[in-house]
């Protein structure tokens, strides 16, 4: 029995070789066929022609269902969080749904741009949504499941009506919608080859002067004296040895400091680098292999709250911690809701106890 | 004054790391533009005769009044005892000293570290290489660690037969080993409308340039036989939870300058960089170099992936987009100096830098102190090899007085870096991706260099 996949696979070798497949002489023994079986299931790209799209429907009802149970954590029940990514819906109109260009592009006061300002084709929304949501556990969602979530933010975005049901067969009518479908150009000269027709030439060009030549005098932009810091200390990113060091910008900077005598205690780099307990280490390993730091910065407000704000507010309460962990929740922080976490209940414990007792502070 | 100034140009003056602050420092300029050398010989001194600390970070000058340095008069510990021996550690790591050279996170740009970017420390970086623990990240949800005996590559479309292939494999056929950069396309992105950050770690980290070794891409498309006649297109797939798709043209495969790789800088890739296969695309943008690549498929149009339809597109300023940019522009960048440093002393520096283009080599880099009005060419360090970083060096004698440092790169097709007025005016300021400007950072009177933008 073992052996008859074997025996298959030499028949289609040989097949294969007789159909004049003359290149792989050149390294025998090197690569097999890639049965039917095994391309379908990679090969799920869809193409803006549709290509690849597999037979199916989803309605916009179903959509709704599926995105406040699996989407709506990071994208917000209407699309438009942009607590983690940026916003999916808003900025297209009526209008532009009947031009196929979004006019809000056009001006540079408008606040952002929105995935449905942007995207062309219908296939892109389909294609990513399939291969690559939801963003904790990618390519599990149904066919069906994909279709109504393209079917409901195509409905958010007014493209299609509440009772709409996308499918293969109706998908390419609603490409004919896309508010921003005439909004692209391959006409520039950074693709490298002419498989779009012939290339541009490269715009924005400089000269090659060199002497006493049209300067920009002017500072026109530098960083204010408030943003001095927020990149960390810059000291701690520069080599301790060379032509230079980097700047202590955890003080105003030293032109403005010349009148201050010098003596105050130069920041430490052994005060700035606390040694982390090994239950600290767990923990994060442990955070970080379950993805909680999708959604869970350590002291740092994400998309839920962090685990220092979480640690101060259930001092000790272990159980009540190990709970929402294995239950999910919602109201406690905020109107976004927390999914059931399925991590092993030795880890779930792990992480229950270590916030219990202040997350690490 | 003025020739004692220069007598004291001309070699490096180090500062006794934690010895003065920054602001002892600027206390010491203060006084040595008053003209009172002696203060700041004293200063120095004072503080290396009365801290005890690391023999590695006391690097004052000698000190006359002791007959000489004490790192030269007192036999260090290293000099007099026994040192460790090999395999102390299997897989040897940086000195400890070099502890604050590290790739970096721009804090506030994303909400989470799986959809995210770090950035390398370009400042702290020589020559064209870059080590491959400080090579950039970004990784769209997340990174693995994949075992290579459970890795598969897979050709499929228009091929007489869709293939798949193991990682022994892949490595048992003929290889080539070649210099490339990646740069992502998005590197400077948050510096278009103006400055936004204060070091070239943030500013251009998103590049890196490393040996890759692997197999040319067409050299399995040939295994699958791939139908040359319909073939215009491929598509690059990974095998991590987005499993990122990206077009790539077939022209560029054809030139076999496209590579499925392994090996980086002598080594496996490192998982962040996509261990054990990843696409390597010389001259385009990183989001293309697919990683964990797992299939490649032959088609006849382009796929409209996210990331060529959402993202890594080119917004003009009249409101339609550039899509499938994807060649990284000839472009270049002081290193050092450069923002978030301080220059210890007046006198002699060696201004260095990194130039590159995704068109082919480095014809040449001038560089300017005056923010653009007079140029001289740099010297270029061999190799200058294409679609790769080449380093330039030229001297520099700090007379003390602010100073405009920039460079500007030409490549071999004569594509000469613009200015960002010339690049604004054709592509305004928003479009995010493919910014080359030059870069312009301001040393003051104080050392302390910023990063600024003119107009």
């Amino acid at each position: 029995m073992s052996s008859s996949p074997r025996v298959l696979w030499i028949v289609l070798a040989w097949m294969v070789c007789g159909l004049g497949w003359a290149q792989s002489s050149s390294f025998p023994g090197i690569g097999r066929p890639a049965t039917d079986k095994e391309v379908a299931k990679w090969d799920i790209d869809v193409r803006p022609d549709f290509k690849g799209l597999p037979a199916g429907a989803g309605s916009v009802a179903k959509g709704q269902e599926v995105w406040e149970a699996k989407c709506a954590q990071c994208h917000g029940i209407f699309g438009e969080s942009n607590e983690v990514f940026s916003p999916l819906i808003g900025g297209t109109t009526a209008q532009d749904i009947k031009i196929g260009r979004v006019a809000n592009l056009e001006r540079s006061d408008y606040p952002g741009r929105t995935t449905m300002m942007k995207v062309p084709t219908v296939s892109t929304l389909w294609d990513y949504i399939n291969r690559a949501m939801p963003w904790n556990a990618p390519k599990t969602l149904s066919t069906e499941e994909v279709f109504a979530v393209t079917a409901f933010m195509l409905n958010l975005a007014n493209v299609v009506p509440d009772s709409f049901v996308l499918s293969d067969k109706n998908i390419a009518e609603v490409q004919q919608r896309m508010p921003n479908r005439k909004g692209m150009s391959a006409r520039h000269a950074m693709w490298p080859g002419l498989e779009f027709g012939s290339q541009g030439k490269p715009d924005a060009l400089n000269a090659l002067c060199m002497k006493d030549c049209a300067a920009e005098p002017k500072l026109a932009s530098l960083l204010p004296d408030y943003a001095r810091n927020a990149h960390g200390n810059l000291q701690e990113q520069n080599r301790l040895v060379g032509p230079q060091r980097g700047a202590d910008t955890t003080r105003p900077e030293a032109r403005q400091l010349a009148s201050v005598p010098a003596g105050a205690a130069p920041a430490s780099r052994a005060e700035a680098v606390k040694p982390e307990t090994s239950a600290n280490k767990a923990a994060a390993a442990l955070l970080a292999r379950h993805t909680c730091t999708a959604c869970h910065g350590m002291d740092r407000k994400l998309l839920g709250p962090s685990m220092v704000e979480i640690a101060r507010k259930h001092p000790g309460k272990t159980d009540y911690l190990l709970g929402k962990i294995r239950q999910g929740g919602v109201g406690v922080w905020g109107s976004i809701p927390m999914p059931a976490q399925n991590l092993p209940e030795a880890d779930a414990k792990v992480l229950a106890e270590w916030i219990s007792r202040g997350a690490g502070r | 004054m003025a020739n004692q100034q220069h007598d004291e140009s001309g070699r490096l003056r180090k500062a006794p790391e934690n010895f003065l602050d920054a602001s002892g420092i600027s206390r010491v300029w203060a006084e040595a533009k008053a003209g009172r050398r002696h203060f700041m010989r004293s200063a120095f001194a004072a503080a290396a005769a009365t801290l005890a600390a690391p023999a590695a970070l006391a690097q004052s000058n000698p000190v006359a009044a002791e007959g000489g340095d004490p790192n030269i008069l007192n036999l260090p510990e290293h000099s007099t005892g026994l040192g460790q021996g090999v395999v102390t550690d299997g897989y040897g790591k940086p000195s400890q000293y070099e502890s604050n050279v590290q790739r970096r996170q721009s804090p506030g740009l994303t909400q989470t570290t799986q959809a995210s970017v770090s950035f390398a420390p370009l400042q702290s970086l020589f020559g064209i290489i870059t080590p491959s623990g400080l090579h950039f990240e970004r990784h769209h949800q997340g990174w693995w660690d994949i075992d290579p005996s459970r890795h598969r590559f897979m050709i499929n479309g228009l091929v007489k037969t869709p293939m798949v292939f193991t990682m022994d494999e892949l490595m048992r056929l003929p290889s080539v080993s070649r210099f490339h950069f990646i740069e992502c396309g998005a590197n400077t992105a948050v510096e278009w409308g103006n400055v936004a950050v204060p070091t070239v770690q943030y500013t251009h980290g998103m590049i890196s340039c490393s040996e890759f070794t692997g197999v040319p891409l067409i050299t399995l498309l040939d295994m699958a036989g791939i139908d040359r006649k319909k073939a215009r297109f491929v598509l690059a797939e990974g095998a991590d939870g987005s499993s990122m798709t990206r077009t790539i043209p077939m022209s560029l495969v054809n030139s076999g300058e496209v590579f499925v790789a392994y090996g980086q800088n002598g080594e496996m890739l490192r998982p962040e960089n996509g261990y054990p296969l990843r696409l390597v695309v010389p001259g385009v943008q990183g989001v293309s170099w697919v990683k964990y690549l797992r299939r490649i498929e032959v088609g006849d149009m382009p796929w409209g992936a996210k990331d060529e339809a959402i993202h890594y597109i080119d917004l003009m300023p009249d409101g339609t987009h550039r899509q499938y940019t994807s060649i990284q522009e000839c472009k270049s960048v002081v290193t050092t100096p450069s923002g978030g440093q301080v220059l210890l002393d007046k006198g002699y520096y060696n201004i260095t830098g990194l130039a590159w283009s995704g068109r082919g080599k480095v014809r040449r880099v001038d560089v300017s102190v005056d923010g653009g009005r007079n140029w001289r060419s740099a010297r270029l360090q061999t190799p200058v090899l294409s679609k790769s970083l080449t380093r330039f060096n030229i001297d520099w004698v700090w007379d003390g007085k602010p100073a405009l440092i920039q460079s500007r790169a030409q490549d071999d097709a004569g594509y000469v870096q613009p200015t960002y007025r010339q690049l604004r005016e054709v592509r305004g300021t928003r479009s995010i991706y493919h910014n080359n400007a030059i870069q312009s950072w301001l040393v003051q009177e104080s050392g302390e260099v910023k990063n600024v933008q003119l107009s």
